[in-house]
């Protein structure tokens, strides 16, 4: 990931303001970028009530995938007379092609802290959880030296800052299965149990952890706090569109000139992450198509191209914008074969707990396989296609959790947008 | 409070469930996972339905309900959905029902029946028989289990066993006890527990096989004789030849709520053994010989009473049994303290 290539030389705007920037292992360093001034500003000037209600107007909604409004969902645990309440912070990162959160855990990591500490004074939580997929290694080891150093400052810990405010924050590391990024699933494996998903209601907001009222956040979104509190929900909204305000980190990968990440106002469209921001397509060769959000993703093919990439404008067009990670094809790239890499992705994190899932990821990978190996001794057909389709569609319809819903959408999108003719060209003799 | 299913309006209590109040007034929604002992499951994913003002489709299992909520059981959508479950569980199974010992008495069964499946569209390859029968009295077969997670959630919920657990992921997930061992090696107890909830015949009562299907079986409901918690037991007897072919708990009995031990589910041979004392015995210079009730009972009684005269009331102690009921032991303190006269009188579960 080249996060300084020509490109991408401009600093974030606010999550990735100070990566690469300060030194990641150096509170004072943070400090004297007026690190934690706002969680300061949260605890000494403003109620509970208000950080929500600052955080409701900033209009931000969750970078983890689904985009559900986050001063909405602090609302719920808020209000909640109970003596344990729990801020999880979710850096699980399974998403394929995703390394956002990674980037800021690595670069910045006491912004997190302040996001996560604001997010428990809100919500009067007395504890905090980060959730680390186990191969983040380096990320663990900044992370934890940035909580000692945070205690050691007195912003973790009992009375902080000499107010009635105690919060304690810890590491989880996990064992790296994707479906642990799923909020219930992520917090049975915080209890010490197999990562299996819970049905929902209840919502963690209300029974999560030892069935007490839990915040689960991604990393990103926490990150956006700090700004918010300090400079206002208004100043945040002027970043973006109407619907989805302030900015993104955007994963540039896959054949571009310049793969990278890099932050951005929300609204810019695939063209300007691309030819723009990307420095344009691999030894110029035209686009095929992009996947958006990892493999729980969408195709968006090059008649998209102009239109803004946020949550809103991409379900218009029966896309999601997921954790933002754009893969870029080139035309003459294998789709058939980035496919069963995908089908096989899902077979292989299933947590096995329901029916659908469990066996419809299997299915799918084996009717992929017989589309795409050995096409002679095979023979596929349009059915192989349309079984494939049916089975995504029951499974997006029945499955427990969100990754036995997930397979339909790449699937769907590739024949709607791009691979129809390859499929075709394999399927149909 | 009130809900609508298929268009008519049926009582339900506000904790219930959906499915709860389907089954309560015999509308049958095919369901593998949901069993009322160990709540609400959502594992399946075959009991689902359509409830208006909610989109897409919801399992009626842990759906609760509300005042004047409106459920749809029976739709093209909702039966196709079911339809494409149940296939995938047929399609990754060795289902020949004809040499199955649960064929008649199988939820898979039913709802196969019920969606008007026969032979599933789609077959994950031919599946072998994967049995373990190395335990007493319990065989498994994993190439029937459709990894419902009854059996899982009733040892280490119900009976709290803790022996069973689900192993591996994704389509490898299996059952296993303990640390994947053997059921034989492992710490089970066969109490049974697991084979009773067992949806399908993927877990059955090895001394059964070949016994018999459930309509060849009269049904006879009795009090265990082992001990004094009473349970109640369904003896399942061969018509022919009148045999006890298997036991199991009487799921809506408040003493045992269908669980049952290993002696009174599977210690059922002294019924026909001929080794069982049908008579009273009396022993004549050395040798035994078989005698009436009356005989028995009356020279029992006058070796007592001539232990009393001799030695006195206090020479005598009466030592009840845990295995008799509350009754039995409250007349044979009345016998102990006013026909023999002595306050010598206890129980062995206080030693
Ligand atoms: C299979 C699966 C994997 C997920 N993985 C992640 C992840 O790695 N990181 C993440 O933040 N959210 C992940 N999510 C989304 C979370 O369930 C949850 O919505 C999110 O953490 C909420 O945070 P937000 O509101 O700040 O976005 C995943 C969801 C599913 C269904
Ligand atoms: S959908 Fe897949 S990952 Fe989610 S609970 Fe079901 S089996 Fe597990
Ligand atoms: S478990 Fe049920 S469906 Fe499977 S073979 Fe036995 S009776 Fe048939
Ligand atoms: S027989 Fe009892 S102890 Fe053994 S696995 Fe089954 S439920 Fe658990
Ligand atoms: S053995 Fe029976 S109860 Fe246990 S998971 Fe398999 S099908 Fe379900």
């Amino acid at each position: 990931m080249r996060q300084n290539s020509k490109a991408f030389n401009r600093h974030g705007i606010i999550t990735l303001k100070n990566v690469g920037k300060i030194n990641p292992e150096s509170i004072e360093d943070f400090i004297a970028h007026d690190g934690y001034i706002a969680f300061e500003k949260a605890l000494f000037d403003m109620n509970e009530d208000e950080v929500i209600d600052e955080v409701k107007d900033s209009g931000l909604r969750g970078r983890g995938g689904a985009g559900f409004p986050t001063g909405l969902k602090w609302s719920f645990t808020a209000p909640l007379k109970v003596k344990d309440k729990f801020i999880i912070c979710n850096a699980d990162e399974g998403e394929p092609g995703t390394c956002k959160d990674r980037l800021i855990m690595e670069g910045d990591p006491h912004k997190l802290i302040e996001g996560i500490l604001i997010a428990g004074y809100a919500v009067r939580a007395n504890k905090g959880y980060i959730y680390i997929r186990g191969e983040y290694y380096l990320s663990i080891e900044r992370l934890g030296k940035a909580i000692k150093d945070a205690y050691k400052h007195g912003y973790l810990g009992q009375k902080i800052l000499e107010t009635n405010f105690s919060f304690d924050l810890e590491i989880k590391v996990g064992g790296g299965a994707y479906v642990c990024g799923e909020e219930t699933s992520l917090i049975e494996s915080l209890e010490g149990k197999r990562g299996l998903p819970r049905f929902k209601p209840p919502f963690p907001g209300i029974a999560g952890l030892w069935q007490k009222p839990s915040v689960v956040n991604n990393v990103e979104t926490l990150c956006n706090i700090p700004d918010i509190i300090s400079k206002g929900g208004e100043w945040f909204r002027s970043f973006g569109t109407k619907k989805s305000t302030g900015t993104k980190i955007f994963m540039i990968l896959g054949n571009v000139k310049n793969p990278g990440i890099i932050e951005l106002p929300q609204g810019v469209t695939l063209r300007e992450l691309i030819y723009e921001h990307g420095g344009g397509m691999e030894d110029d060769k035209e686009l095929k198509c992009t996947l958006v959000g990892g493999a729980a993703g969408c195709f968006v093919g090059p008649d998209l191209l102009d239109i803004p990439m946020t949550i809103e404008s991409l379900s218009e067009h029966g896309a999601a914008l997921g954790s933002g990670s754009i893969l870029v094809l080139k035309e003459g790239t294998n789709l058939i074969a980035l496919m069963k890499n995908l089908m096989h992705f899902f077979k292989h994190e299933s947590c096995g707990q329901c029916t659908p899932c469990r066996y419809g990821t299997e299915k799918l990978y084996r009717l992929i396989c017989k589309i795409s190996d050995d096409i002679a001794r095979n023979k596929p057909d349009v059915n192989d296609l349309n079984e494939m389709l049916e089975t995504a569609k029951m499974m997006q319809k029945t499955s427990l959790c969100a990754l036995g819903q997930s397979p339909l959408m790449p699937l769907e999108s590739a024949m709607k947008y791009c691979v129809i003719d390859e499929f075709k060209k394999r399927v149909i003799k | 409070m009130h809900i609508t299913i298929n268009g008519k309006v049926y009582d339900a209590k506000p904790e219930q469930m959906v499915i709860e109040v389907a089954r309560e007034n015999g509308i049958y929604i095919p369901s593998l996972c949901y069993h009322p002992k160990i709540g609400k499951a959502g594992k399946c994913r075959v009991c689902v339905v359509e409830v208006e003002g909610i989109g897409g489709l919801q399992t009626s299992c842990t759906t609760q309900v509300s005042e004047g909520m409106k459920v749809v059981t029976n739709s093209e959508n909702i039966l196709e959905a079911q339809r494409m479950v149940v296939n995938l569980m047929l399609a990754n199974g060795r289902h020949d029902c004809i040499k199955c010992e649960q064929n008649g008495d199988c939820e898979l069964q039913d709802a196969a029946y019920y969606l008007g499946i026969e032979n599933p569209p789609y077959q994950f390859g031919i599946i072998e028989p994967q049995i373990d029968d190395s335990a007493e009295m319990i065989q498994v077969d994993r190439s029937k289990c459709i990894e419902c997670g009854r059996c899982v959630a009733a040892c280490n919920n119900t009976v709290v066993n803790e022996v069973l657990e689900f192993g591996n992921r994704g389509f490898d997930t299996k059952i296993i006890f303990d640390n994947d061992l053997l059921m034989g090696e492992s710490s089970c107890v066969q109490c049974g527990e697991c084979v009773q909830i067992c949806p399908v015949g993927a877990l059955i009562d090895k001394r059964a096989i070949g016994k018999g299907r459930t309509w060849e079986l009269d049904k006879v409901e009795t009090v265990c004789p082992y001990c004094g918690v009473g349970c109640k037991l369904e003896l399942h007897i061969d018509r022919k030849t009148d045999e006890i072919v298997r036991i199991t708990g009487v799921e809506d009995s408040p003493t045992n709520e269908g669980m049952l031990c290993v002696k009174g589910r599977y210690g059922f041979d002294f019924v026909k053994s001929d080794e069982r004392l049908t008579t009273p015995l009396i022993k004549e210079n050395g040798k035994l010989r078989e005698a009436s009730w009356d005989e028995a009972i009356t020279l029992v009684a006058s070796k007592f009473n001539g232990i009393k005269k001799k030695f006195g009331s206090d020479a005598i102690a009466g030592l009840a049994s845990a295995k008799v009921t509350n009754e039995e032991n409250f007349v044979f303190q009345k016998l102990i303290r006013r026909e023999v006269g002595t306050n010598n009188i206890d129980h062995c579960a206080r030693l």
